[in-house]
């Protein structure tokens, strides 16, 4: 399993090199990644069909409780076959869809990525890993929304459901570190057996809705949902696979999760259920006045996610979570489809607009097919996967806590989906032919051959469930469950109130189809959610916040050096100075002097003098030379006190820093004083008190101890563990060496900062280092 | 500036500066010393080539641009602490091994070195990237 994710990080690295040899042959080339992952879960399939997992550890940073741990049990082998299947298809498809795109290497390396991640989130058996590839996953979502990135509308989006996934990630992170505070472990094995220890704490609900935002804004889910369609100016191989398929499940593998540990609850009951079910009603609400092919197959993608959101919340019930983990399936194999027969269309016939299309059938035989067959399942029609699916979801409904308003959900997302996949599957092809559209054909083999091999799959599992239903779906919802589960899927169940209902969604939702027009364009002119929707919010907040963020950086970076030293200057005096005085924590003792060296008294002599000389001088050069004087001072009092890494170190400093004054005044023209007496007056209180305080905090810090000193382990132990006599350099590399790689870094940006401020000014564009 | 004492002593001076700034980092790990320090005095010796000739020149003798060290620099030291994961340790595990030199001993060799030697070259890239910067135009 570490394989299988480093793997798809170093191809991704590789990739867009990889494009600019191949050309048109990288996606079937790198096709192989997903396929050999898809091969490896088929070879394990039998052991988690036993309801066994397989488990891997290798230590990261066991100090902080990061390990990286996989596991593979029927959640996550669920999840991680259809990335690994439909990502196949989708790097195919890409290959045909952007081929000979200037860019086609980057969107590989991004798709790669985020593959790699994805299945990282899923096989992650570490909480802080986890969350690591969760945040990886935002981050690529961002990039391959923002592909276009000479778009403004591609920006916008890719900034929206970053802000927002990313927003939620920052909560999950706070739900993931309290979880694993109170289960006592960060791996999710052994949390999982301790729902006890968890429930117990009254802290459990509040770690509950941590995470639930965090899956709740991954997963599209009301009202985080606005980002999902804005998200369609990726690149149609993104949408259908990050968009629909994998990415915004996510969220729906969290909650699946998290289920043995708080299913049951009354917050999970709540919260989930309700946010799940008004999700699934507004996303389909949403989706019928919308007539952009991605979009409208965006918001019935949401309106899915709330509907299997809506099953996980109903706790405790077999047929909920069944359901579930069957829609799951379902849905990513006809929405993907869907998704790719809508960038085939788009990409023959440059139309994204469904009322322009129609007729399509007879030049593009082999995508109607695919789009009828994805829409057949989608609308649950007798046969399909789709059927036994919703069949699966009104016996839950029919089961639940709050059975009657539920099933009416169910009953009109049901419809409305159903009207929706009449739009996508049937009018494009079958309906009106369209004029402008006479010179569309299938397109290439990568085109064609994903969107087919999808909805073939779909209904060959609508014709003999067996296939997925003991292999890949009972061992899920057992995983779901924390128990084992005997599942089988099965065309039939005889006349019953499910069948029914199915039967009355379908009537519905063909009904609504035939008026469709009037109906959007009421919908569009009332135009609701426009109005009111979280949309507004999300922009009001964006606005509040730039207002907020301008005006402050207006007061406090006002753009005068002097004045941003004399805010931090006074801040820390009044605040470390006003604590001091307050707790009275000033023991008179550390005042008195003693063993004072004539030698000392003499360095300290040439130190304040020279500052004075500083201060005091009629020109730069000497005021330079005088800090020098002062640093150096301070240098070889390091000497006296046994600290001569410090003492070479300060020399240098001294020097090199000398230099760059000398360099920056050299231009400068002739120092005139400025400053009003009075302005010097109030800084040389103002220096005076911060010298003061520093002297005071130096003296205390010297005087107490607060802590256990842990100078006595590196002193015992730099020779024997990090074979070095300098404790300093010991610490600086070995012991303490990821702080010190977080400085030069720190150290390099900055340095690049000055470069950049030097360098990059508008009039000169050229770059010269 | 065109001082033809300041150009002879900087020829003189500059590869004794450089000689003691490879000086201090070899010996950083148990003398005084360091990436830090010897990245630093490395950084000096350039500027007293810059002073004494000019920017150009100096980029001349570096041969490199700083920016290069900047990315050398912070590679190695990441590279460094990947090195135990290969022998599935904890990242920036230091691994040790030791040469034997016959009748001299033997020299340690550890991935602290490379770590070190990673501080040297960004610590030097750093200062040397604002000195340039701040002596060009």
């Amino acid at each position: 399993m570490l394989l299988a994710v480093a793997a798809g990080f170093i191809l991704a690295v590789v990739a867009p090199f990889l494009a600019g040899w191949l050309r048109g042959w990288t996606g079937w080339l790198l096709a192989i990644y997903p396929a050999a992952v898809f091969a490896y879960l088929l070879t394990e399939m039998p052991q988690v069909a036993e309801g066994e997992a397989i488990r891997q550890s290798f230590a990261w940073a066991p100090s902080v409780g990061l390990n990286l741990s996989f596991r593979l049990d029927g959640l996550s082998q669920i999840l991680a076959l259809l990335i690994s299947g439909i990502g196949t298809l989708v790097v195919i498809y890409t290959g045909g869809y952007l081929g000979g795109h200037q860019y086609a290497g980057r969107f590989y390396a991004f798709l790669l990525t985020f593959m790699a991640s994805m299945l990282g989130v899923v096989f992650s058996d570490n909480l802080l890993l986890m969350f690591l590839f969760w945040e990886l996953t935002g981050f690529t979502s961002y990039m391959l929304i923002g592909f276009e990135s000479e778009k403004a509308d591609a920006r916008k989006a890719a900034l929206q459901a970053l802000l927002v996934t990313g927003s939620g990630g920052l909560i999950l992170l706070a739900g993931v570190l309290m979880l694993g505070s109170l289960g006592g472990s960060f791996e999710i094995s052994e949390l999982l057996t301790r729902r006890d220890i968890i429930q117990q704490n009254p802290r459990a609900p509040w770690v509950l809705v941590l995470l639930l935002l965090g899956a709740f804004t991954k997963s599209a889910q009301f009202p985080f949902h606005f980002w999902l369609p804005n998200a369609m100016a990726a690149p149609t191989p993104a949408s259908a696979y990050l968009h629909s398929s994998t990415m915004v499940k996510a969220g729906i593998y969290l909650m699946a999760r998290i289920h043995v540990l708080f299913a049951g609850t009354d917050t999970w009951l709540y919260v989930v259920t309700t946010a799940g079910a008004i999700t699934m009603v507004a996303g389909a609400y949403l989706a019928i006045r919308e007539t952009y092919f991605k979009r409208l197959l965006a918001y019935t993608t949401m309106s899915v996610l709330g509907l299997i959101t809506m099953l996980l919340g109903m706790g405790n019930s077999k047929y909920a979570v069944e359901a579930a983990m069957t829609f799951l399936v379902a849905h990513a194999l006809y929405k993907a489809a869907l998704f790719l027969v809508a960038g085939a269309v788009d990409h023959e016939t440059g139309q994204r607009d469904i009322k322009n299309l129609g007729g399509l059938a007879k030049s593009m035989p082999l995508v109607a097919i695919a789009a009828g067959l994805s829409a057949l399942s989608m609308a649950g029609v007798m046969g399909t996967f789709g059927f036994m699916a919703k069949e699966l979801l009104f016996e839950a409904a029919l089961h639940s806590t709050w059975y009657l308003v539920l099933t009416i959900a169910a009953l009109v997302a049901g419809s409305l989906m159903v009207t929706v996949a009449a739009l996508v599957g049937w009018q494009p092809f079958f309906g009106p032919r369209q004029e402008v559209l006479e010179h569309a054909h299938n397109g290439p083999l990568s085109l064609w051959l994903g969107p087919l091999v999808l909805s073939i799959f779909g209904l060959t599992v609508g014709i003999a469930p067996w296939i997925l239903d003991g292999n890949v779906i009972a061992p899920a919802v057992s995983a779901v469950i924390g128990e084992p589960a005997k599942f089988h899927l099965a065309l039939w169940h005889g006349f019953n109130l499910a069948l029914l209902l199915d039967i009355v969604a379908l009537a519905g939702g063909l009904a609504l189809f035939f008026f469709i027009t009037p109906i959007r364009d009421t919908l569009q002119r009332w135009d609701l959610s426009g109005r009111y929707g979280p949309t507004k919010w999300y922009e009001g907040a964006l606005h509040g916040l730039n207002v907020v963020a301008a005006g402050q950086t207006r007061f406090l970076q006002n753009g005068y050096l002097r004045l941003y030293l004399l805010t931090i200057v006074l801040t820390t005096v009044i605040l470390v100075g006003g604590v001091m005085l307050f707790s009275k924590a000033l023991p008179p003792e550390i005042f008195t002097i003693s063993d004072l060296q004539i030698h000392e008294v003499g360095l300290a002599l040439i130190i304040l003098v020279a500052a004075g000389m500083a201060v005091h001088a009629s020109n730069r050069l000497s005021a330079i030379a005088a800090l020098g004087v002062v640093g150096y001072g301070v240098g070889i009092l390091y000497v006296m006190f046994g600290a001569p890494d410090l003492a070479i170190t300060q020399f240098v400093i001294e020097t090199l820093t000398v230099i760059l004054f000398v360099l920056v005044f050299y231009r400068l023209e002739a120092y005139t004083p400025l400053s009003s007496t009075a302005t010097r007056f109030r800084d040389l209180v103002i220096s005076a008190s911060a010298g003061a305080l520093m002297t005071v905090l130096v003296l205390l810090a010297g005087e107490g101890q607060w802590f256990p000193t842990i100078a006595e382990y590196y002193n015992e132990n730099s020779v024997p563990l990090a074979h070095g006599h300098n404790i300093v350099n010991v610490i600086l590399v070995d012991f303490r060496g990821i702080d010190t790689m977080g400085e030069i870094t720190v150290l390099a940006i900055a340095g690049l900062g000055v470069y950049a401020l030097l360098n990059l000014r508008p009039e000169d564009r050229e770059d010269k280092t | 500036m065109n001082s033809l004492i300041l150009q002879t002593t900087t020829r003189l001076l500059q590869p004794l500066l450089l000689m003691f700034s490879v000086f201090l980092l070899l010996f950083g790990h148990n003398a005084p010393g360091g990436g830090f320090s010897g990245g630093l005095m490395a950084a000096s010796a350039f500027a007293l080539h810059t002073i004494a000739f000019d920017v150009a020149a100096a980029r001349e003798a570096l041969r490199v641009t700083p920016r290069q060290l900047i990315y050398i620099g912070l590679s190695m030291a990441v590279f460094s602490g990947m090195i135990s994961l290969t022998m599935g340790k904890p990242f920036m595990t230091s691994i040790w091994a030791a040469i034997p030199l016959g009748q001299f001993g033997k020299l340690d060799v550890g991935t602290p070195l490379l770590f070190d030697l990673g501080v040297y070259s960004a610590v030097c890239g750093v200062t040397l990237l604002i000195v340039f910067s701040l002596a060009e135009d």
